[in-house]
């Protein structure tokens, strides 16, 4: 003790360290249990975006060392690459639709469910994150099949809606239409489930108070007493639903074939596999990468602070 | 027949204990919900329906959803193809087991470890890794898979199992949920368990996880449904490392002639990750409670 006040009336700092070190000591098992984890988490998390702001500034491709260049790849890419920009709307588009559109779907359906019974409440969340536990697109690819075979053009061709078959997957009118559909269906995910448990978690006494401080309807409910409480899951859910939205390229690739028909399909996850994964461009790569990691990151950042202002 | 009959008839219990509840808006949701079930169920319904339909059936015109005479033909043919193929299908089915036993195992215990001081200690530079580990979950793979490969070429890592192993036992996301869920637990259990002379490894392992059975069974879903559905083009390129998924992509890809095998192919691997969830999804959903950002 008196030693502390010794040091305190020394100097604030060297107080600090000294006591910054005093719990380092302390709690020195800590470090042994978190590396493991840690250095997993910097080899292919933390160095990974390092590379890819840094190689950003080169070009490179991995039989030469790497040159400096620079801002030239991003001046490739935002003036000179009428492609990426194809992909940046599409990414957006479906980025929309994934993201905000499928989070809304994802809380009124947790909302409607969670005044079933439990019983059906867990077959309904079974059916409903179905889609994401079980990767079945190549059922959608029988569905919307070009020829007259594939179910729906069969049925259309039979009711008369139709006089031949529609080429659902590529041609260029119907791709983002169908992949939007598509995309929607699976796009009940980890968020689901966090906004199901959240609903679960809110304090049923609430309801009851509410009522009788004059709380009519369901929807004054959700908004006055149940979207406030369960706001960190909210926000959670938001990063989920949003990290997942831009990551949709493989789902697209496996509907529409890479590239699909006149690139039309295009997003910013094609365009970094394809420099990245076939051309071997990886310092034009990163540069698409890094793009990407400032993009997401801004995104969700700029959610969370909007859902921080639930109910307030 | 009214709307509460049709209720009481499918045994549909809407909860008592709510207020401020309309009958008709009852009706509604559950309309809704029977619709948008209706229409995400389709796809799997077609899919397995496929399954069991005999080749006379699979190219009707216009197709039936479910088959006239079910048949399990296309499991049996599924049985034989694989046992032609030229590696043989046993060892898709090992590496695929493997990959996801191993990382499994690893992400829920060095995520649990990592986990237990970022939620019970305050170390110096616990909350700063936090932060890092949060961030991580804004941008995930779709930014660190290029970059990813560089460091796996690098490593000599690229064509072995380690490739898919190691980074799946690095997920941030499992970390997160189980740091979220270790919070709840009661710090003078831990502190009982100190004073009866147990050691930090002792507390960790008897005491903790204990505590956080939901939160690793939740974990092991996750690591399992990922990995079990993985199928890593581009870092494992030997045909004898690769997975399941992998083939089952390639006798799908047989088109025509393999319809019905590839729809039988699909309903064998869908069933794994839904019975896993149907045993866990309590526990899952628990877990997700405490998976909240808090301000």
């Amino acid at each position: 003790m008196t030693r502390c006040r010794a040091a305190k009336a020394g100097s604030p700092f060297v107080a600090g360290i000294k006591n910054t070190i005093f719990r380092m000591k302390k709690y020195r098992f800590s470090y042994l249990f978190i590396l493991p984890f840690l250095l997993i988490f910097i080899t292919f998390t933390l160095v990974p975006v390092i590379i890819a702001i840094s190689y950003s500034l080169t070009k490179f491709n991995m039989l030469q060392p790497p040159t400096f260049i620079w801002f030239e790849n991003y001046r490739q890419l935002f003036l000179f690459d009428p492609l990426f920009l194809t992909a940046i709307k599409n990414t957006f588009l479906f980025a929309v639709i994934t993201g905000p559109a499928s989070y809304f779907l994802c809380l009124v359906l947790a909302w409607f469910l969670n005044d079933f019974s439990s019983k059906f409440r867990s077959i309904l969340t079974l059916l409903f994150y179905a889609p994401t536990l079980a990767n079945v697109f190549f059922v959608w690819q029988l569905i919307f099949n070009s020829d007259a075979y594939g179910l729906l053009n069969s049925y259309l061709l039979k009711l008369g809606v139709i006089a031949q078959p529609v080429q659902w997957l590529t041609d260029v009118r119907y791709i983002i239409p169908v992949l939007i559909f598509i995309l929607l269906w699976a796009s009940l995910g980890t968020s689901f489930l966090v906004l199901i448990a959240g609903f679960q978690n809110v304090d049923r006494t609430l309801y009851e108070a509410a009522a009788v401080d004059g709380v009519k309807n369901r929807w004054q409910e959700l908004w006055f007493i149940t979207l406030p409480y369960m706001r960190p899951q909210l926000r959670f859910a938001a990063v989920m639903s949003i990290t997942g939205s831009f990551g949709i390229g493989p789902t697209i690739d496996i509907l529409c074939g890479n590239p699909s028909t006149n690139y039309v399909a295009w997003t910013i996850m094609n365009h970094l596999n394809d420099y990245g994964g076939v051309r071997m461009e990886m310092g034009y790569a990163c540069t698409i990468a890094a793009f990407l990691f400032i993009v997401m990151v801004s995104v969700n950042k700029f959610f969370q602070n909007l859902l921080s202002k639930v109910g307030q | 027949m009214n709307q509460s009959t049709v209720l009481k008839r499918y045994h549909i219990r809407i909860k008592k204990a709510k207020v401020n509840r309309s009958h008709a808006g009852n009706f509604l949701v559950l309309l809704l919900v029977i619709g948008l079930g209706v229409f995400v169920a389709l796809p799997f319904v077609y899919a397995v329906g496929n399954a069991f339909k005999p080749l006379s059936e699979l190219w009707l015109f216009p197709p039936l959803l479910f088959p006239r005479k079910p048949v399990l033909t296309n499991f049996l043919d599924l049985f034989g193809l694989l046992q032609n193929s030229w590696v043989p299908i046993s060892r898709y089915l090992f590496n695929t087991i493997l990959i996801t036993v191993v990382g499994t195992a690893g992400q829920v215990i060095f995520a649990s470890m990592c986990a237990y001081p970022l939620a019970k200690h305050p170390f110096p530079g616990s909350k700063f890794i936090f932060r890092l580990i949060f961030l991580s979950l804004m941008f995930g793979g779709a930014v660190t898979g290029i970059p990813s490969y560089l460091i796996m070429v690098k490593l000599r890592w690229i064509d072995t199992y380690w490739a898919v192993i190691i980074p799946a036992m690095g997920s941030t996301f499992g970390l997160y949920l189980m740091k979220q869920f270790m919070e709840q637990i009661n710090d003078s259990m831990l502190e009982a368990a100190k004073i009866d002379g147990a050691g930090e490894w002792k507390t960790f392992w008897w005491i903790v996880m204990a505590q956080v059975k939901p939160a690793w069974l939740t974990l092991i879903v996750f690591s399992v449904q990922g990995l079990w559905n993985a199928s890593p083009g581009t870092i494992i390129y030997s045909e004898q490392l690769k997975t399941f998924p992998y083939a089952v992509s390639q006798i799908v890809a047989g088109g025509i002639a393999r319809a019905g095998v590839g729809s039988a192919m699909t309903v064998v691997m869908m069933t794994v990750p839904i019975i896993v969830f149907i045993f866990t999804q309590s526990n899952i959903i628990e877990t997700m409670t405490s998976s909240g950002v808090k301000e």
